[in-house]
């Protein structure tokens, strides 16, 4: 597959602090409207992976195609979120002094410059809009809620709803479920499913049982390069993740 | 459009602030031209001034509040910004004076002459227009903090850096113009004002317009500071305060953000010096000086911290007890003010209005749990 089909597209992409090497010529290639899996021990770069994609590290060396055609590295963050990447960091990052309501204004697609934001009033599609994540992330009876007052899973949601708001082409998703229950996790994975029909999702996470229930194409990273690619049954009969894994 | 974006900053709170400044605005004119000079009722003309210069400091807090309180840039150089707006208002006001200066020279003020200059410096010229001067007094500032945050939040620089550097700034401001070279008076500043647009400024009307033009530049700050607030702006403004990193990773370039509102600040700074001046009659390098910048922090902290009607509470407050301590024992007011930041902090973290919305928050449930019994008693 060319670089032009993909949406996002890493070849040789390495980072490293004080010598130690985060990402080590890292590739991957996600398509258009696909579900990926990154999965990996503690240190394998899974969240360096996602700050050089969102701009909040820049690479030593390597590509970073969006759309096969513009180059990530050489921009900021904000810069890259408006072109449609969305981010939902593993420890639920939420304002919290804001209302629920409020934080998925603020994250709703709509012009981003100050003085748009000046003068900018909810007009009826986003107020429906609005009403429509709610309803989808269960928030809907908590809107007028201070978001710093929400319990740990609900604001997992709400995060997720803002990344809803924003709308973008690939949302990258850090350990969705990590400290949820059971039953939230069951939920979590569904709306994960909902939201990939119309938008390409990266969802790193360590939970295998989650994994298994989204059900998707998995890529083990280790010592920040790939170490396996395909089904997550294929990857753990693989001797090599295996090993990884075992610590060997 | 406009008037939508001004209705959002109209609240109860605003109502009651905006009361109080019109009564200003009409019972300070009347009890000091209406009224005899032996009615009790009467103000005189240093009261007037005194009240004016408390209002100008509210000014300065108000705007300090929309950097500290909503963006979280804890500003320790607001005086810089304030004493430039107020070096731009004495320029005009020396500009007046004319050949009535000690030396009589019709465009030369008295400090250039006793340096033996032969003409006016570059930078001087247009500051016999008022509406040069007036512009100034916001465009200086302004352009002061742009520059300065421009550099600052692009470098990300943030936290106790930051009011470090805004330190550094009002400190540098005031040895350049403790120079006599710098061409703005030295450390005697600019004095011996004669009069403001044709106005003679000692004359009480003349003292009692400046008050309603402070009353009048106050309230216009705080519709505009809260409404910027309630606006979806200022919705992303205290975003940027809790989480900055997320802020961007919304899409949002927060450095455009925190540079409209600290830009806009150091212009409100700038008026409320350049009001403050014509009324105390001088200003000089003294009003850089890192305390003041630090005075105007306490007040915000004192009246309430992110609440803009606080900060003018604080600020008022605060002065009122620095002219009778001052007065009374003036050995003891730094220690008093010293004391009052402790005690503000340790005690009174959100301020006067954050006690005052606890209070009223704790009353309802009292009464509520005073009901019980007394339901009971009736059954």
């Amino acid at each position: 597959m060319s670089a032009e089909d993909t949406l996002l597209y890493l070849d040789g992409v390495s980072v490293s602090f004080d010598g130690f090497r985060a990402l080590n010529s890292l590739s991957l290639l996600i398509e258009p409207g696909e579900m990926r899996a990154i999965i990996g021990p503690n240190g394998a770069g899974k969240t360096t992976m996602m700050d050089v994609i969102t701009g909040k590290t820049r690479p030593d060396t390597g590509t970073i195609l969006f759309e096969g055609k513009t180059d990530l590295t050489a921009m900021r963050e904000a810069g890259i979120a408006n072109l449609g990447i969305g981010r939902k960091f593993q420890r639920p990052t939420v304002f919290e002094n804001h209302t629920v309501w409020d934080n998925l204004e603020l994250a709703l697609k709509a012009p981003r410059r100050p003085l748009k934001t000046l003068t900018y009033a909810v007009g009826r599609d986003d107020r429906l809009r609005i009403e429509e994540i709610l309803d989808i992330t269960r928030l809907s009876p908590k809107r007028e809620r201070q978001a710093g007052s929400l319990s740990h899973g609900e604001k997992q949601w709400l995060e997720i709803g803002m990344l809803l708001a924003q709308d973008p082409k690939l949302l990258l998703v850090d350990e969705p479920v990590a400290g949820m229950t059971d039953a939230e996790t069951e939920q979590t994975a569904r709306l994960l499913k909902d939201i990939a029909g119309k938008h390409s999702v990266i969802v790193v996470e360590h939970d295998m049982v989650f994994v298994r229930e989204l059900g998707v194409k998995v890529t083990v990273l280790h010592e920040g390069s790939v170490l396996a690619e395909g089904s997550l049954d294929a990857v753990s009969a693989n001797q090599q993740v295996i090993d990884v894994y075992l610590g060997r | 459009m406009l008037t939508r974006f001004l209705l959002l900053g109209l609240d109860k709170k605003a109502g009651v602030l905006l009361a109080v400044l019109a009564l200003l605005a009409v019972a300070v004119p009347v009890m000091a031209l209406g009224t005899a000079p032996d009615s009790p009722w009467h103000l005189s003309t240093h009261s007037v001034a005194l009240m004016g210069k408390y209002l100008c400091f509210a000014l300065l807090a108000l705007a300090l509040d929309l950097v500290w309180g909503y963006v979280g840039i804890l500003s320790l150089g607001h005086a810089a910004f304030f004493t430039l707006g107020g070096y731009a208002m004495g320029m005009y006001l020396m500009r007046q004076i004319g050949p009535r200066g000690v030396y009589g020279n019709p465009i030369l003020p008295d400090f250039m002459v006793f340096l033996n200059w032969k003409e006016l410096p570059w930078y001087w010229h247009g500051f016999d227009q008022f509406w040069f001067a007036a512009v100034m007094v916001m465009l200086v500032p302004g352009a002061l903090a742009f520059a300065f945050g421009w550099f600052a939040f692009r470098s990300r620089v943030t936290g106790v850096y930051l009011s470090i550097i805004t330190q550094a700034l009002t400190f540098a401001l005031m040895l350049a113009f403790f120079r006599n070279d710098m061409g703005f008076g030295g450390n005697n500043g600019l004095t011996d004002f004669k009069e403001i647009l044709g106005f003679d400024i000692q004359a009480p009307a003349t003292r009692v317009g400046l008050f309603v033009a402070t009353v009048v530049a106050l309230a216009i700050g705080y519709i505009l500071a809260s409404s910027i607030v309630a606006s979806k702006l200022g919705k992303v403004l205290v975003a940027v305060r809790d989480a900055e990193s997320r802020v961007r990773f919304l899409g949002y370039e927060t450095e455009r953000y925190k540079l409209f509102a600290w830009t806009l600040s150091a212009c409100m700074a700038g008026v409320a010096g350049a009001l403050y001046v014509p009324q105390v009659g001088i200003i000089n390098p003294s009003e850089f000086s890192p305390a003041s910048s630090i005075e105007a922090v306490i007040w915000v902290a004192v009246g309430g911290r992110g609440t803009l009607a606080g900060a003018i509470i604080g600020a008022v407050l605060v002065n009122f007890g620095k002219s009778y301590f001052t007065a009374a024992l003036p050995e003891l007011w730094l220690f008093a003010l010293g004391g009052l930041f402790v005690l503000v902090t340790l005690f009174l973290p959100k301020g006067i209005l954050g006690l005052a919305a606890q209070l009223r928050q704790r009353l309802p449930s009292r009464g509520a749990v005073a009901a019980k019994p007394a339901g009971q008693k009736g059954v």
